[in-house]
């Protein structure tokens, strides 16, 4: 009897608490950097793709909603000739993230992509390319890579620094 | 000529007021649910979400209006409006302030208790007509358990009827002006609460319904508006209860200051937001428990209340 009389007042008591629910549309819910949310792909910072269409994205997708077809342009440097992410079926697992070797494909803050029909959900590579280098502005995959691609060498392309001296202890 | 236009305008205004009232409670109650919970409840529509109810209102009139074929036709649709009748006949009698009440019964109070006890029927025979397992546990319970929580509830008002020495609401009423009768009636008192929350089968008393073990109780067959009235009809049942707490207990219409009428709703209000506080902290009682509670505890507590009221009264006078 006096349990459920104590039981009352604590309920009481927190009419002055403050109330949890986050308003939502109005106030936005705190998501950190690392929130997994719409997938973008992101350019290097001197403005080209950073996708080499290499498929690990689409072979690590647990659920198989992304899919490209690979191609080159005259350099012989491969990009995606179509890159195709269906979120209806994504779940946001990062895997694609993780997987890319170039940074290309990341994970944003952004979560409201409601639409009202489901083919709307199927984003090509126009709506996933984005205009800047996304989480890592400095990052430019051909400057460190030094591969040689076609007609040039290691380290010979504009804007390539020349291959690291394995055998140096220098920077 | 002017005596009945009076009376036929007390008699739309009590109604109208008394709807709009249960109608307001939907929202009431889950604003008030959603404060003692630490959220918010309905917001969107309206200024603190207050045209939630037109809301409900429409949605539940567009809503199918559907008969199961294995129903007992005429009892279903007849027990929705029995509990909407019955409570709102109860109305008749309470006196909201001085010359403002419908019939100044010389038995309001049984006539009270006869109609509260009418309205279990609703329960009952909504739970059979619906042919369904589940409906009629619910409906079995309601009578067994409006059977245990009438008898006391009628005892627990006896004290206060001895000392008022009057039936008659306005008479009891005035019989507080030295004295609100919860101080010499507080076991009474709090009886006639703990039978009041059995009587419009609210939680901890909720047993005719309880959602997770009956899937709706009495009104699992329900929908549409027929659905509705039992709702509206717990919702005038709790604003009864609440206003007669405040008439028998507290005073009714008498207060310093404030108009008679604000007085009375002003208790009335409190004592709906008891209600729905209840609501929000107890949880369901187990079936045996609350007809032992019933019948063991309450029955003698109220039955020891009536003489000992019996008692002091005769010694003093």
């Amino acid at each position: 009897m006096f349990s459920l009389l104590k039981g009352i007042w604590t309920v009481l008591k927190h009419s002055i608490r403050k109330r949890e629910t986050v308003l939502y549309p109005e106030e936005k819910p705190l998501r950190y950097p690392r929130w997994r949310g719409r997938i973008i792909l992101s350019r290097d910072p001197d403005g080209s793709e950073r996708c080499v269409a290499c498929y690990l994205c689409a072979a690590a997708c647990p659920v198989d909603c992304i899919s490209l077809q690979a191609t080159q342009d005259k350099q012989g440097r491969r990009y995606p000739e179509f890159f195709r992410i269906n979120f209806s079926r994504c779940i946001f697992c990062g895997f694609c993230e993780e997987a890319c070797p170039t940074y290309a494909i990341q994970l944003t803050n952004d979560f409201e992509m409601g639409e009202y029909y489901r083919h709307n959900f199927v984003y090509e590579k126009e709506h996933l390319l984005i205009s800047g280098p996304g989480k890592y502005p400095d990052y430019n995959f051909y400057r460190v890579a030094g591969i040689s691609i076609g007609e040039k060498n290691k380290g010979e392309s504009e804007n390539e620094k020349p291959p690291v001296d394995i055998h140096s202890l220098m920077p | 000529m002017g005596e009945p236009i009076r009376s036929i305008i007390i008699l739309i205004a009590v109604l109208v007021g008394v709807l709009a009232i249960a109608a307001g409670l939907i929202w009431l109650e889950r604003r008030m649910l959603g404060l003692w919970q630490d959220r918010y409840g309905p917001n969107r529509a309206g200024p603190f979400g207050s045209l939630q109810v037109a809301a409900d209102m429409i949605k539940i009139f567009t809503k199918e209006d559907w008969i199961p074929p294995f129903a007992d036709k005429p009892v279903f649709v007849i027990a929705p409006a029995i509990i909407v009748v019955t409570t709102l006949l109860s109305f008749a009698i309470i006196p909201f302030a001085p010359g403002i009440e419908i019939v100044n019964l010389n038995i309001g109070l049984l006539f009270f208790l006869a109609m509260s006890s009418l309205s279990v029927y609703s329960v009952a025979l909504a739970g059979w007509a619906s042919d369904n397992k589940y409906s009629l546990l619910g409906g079995l319970r309601a009578a067994a358990q409006m059977l245990g929580y009438e008898v006391f509830m009628g005892l627990s008002l006896v004290g206060v009827v001895m000392l008022a020495g009057s039936f008659s609401l306005r008479e009891i009423v005035e019989a507080q002006r030295k004295v609100w009768f919860v101080i010499p009636q507080f076991l009474g008192f709090v009886i006639f609460l703990i039978a009041g929350l059995a009587e419009t089968r609210r939680i901890p008393f909720d047993l005719p319904e309880a959602e997770n073990e009956l899937v709706a109780g009495y009104h699992t067959e329900y929908s549409g508006m027929k659905f509705g009235m039992f709702f509206v009809g717990e919702y005038i049942g709790v604003t009864l209860i609440s206003a007669l707490i405040a008439t028998l207990f507290f005073g009714g219409w008498l207060g310093p200051l404030l108009p008679p009428l604000l007085w009375m709703m002003i208790k009335t209000f409190f004592f709906i937001c008891g209600f729905i506080l209840v609501r929000a902290s107890l949880p369901r009682l187990r079936y045996d428990q609350l007809l032992s509670f019933g019948w063991k505890l309450m029955l003698p507590l109220s039955l020891l209340n009536i003489v000992v009221t019996g008692a002091i009264i005769l010694a003093a006078s």
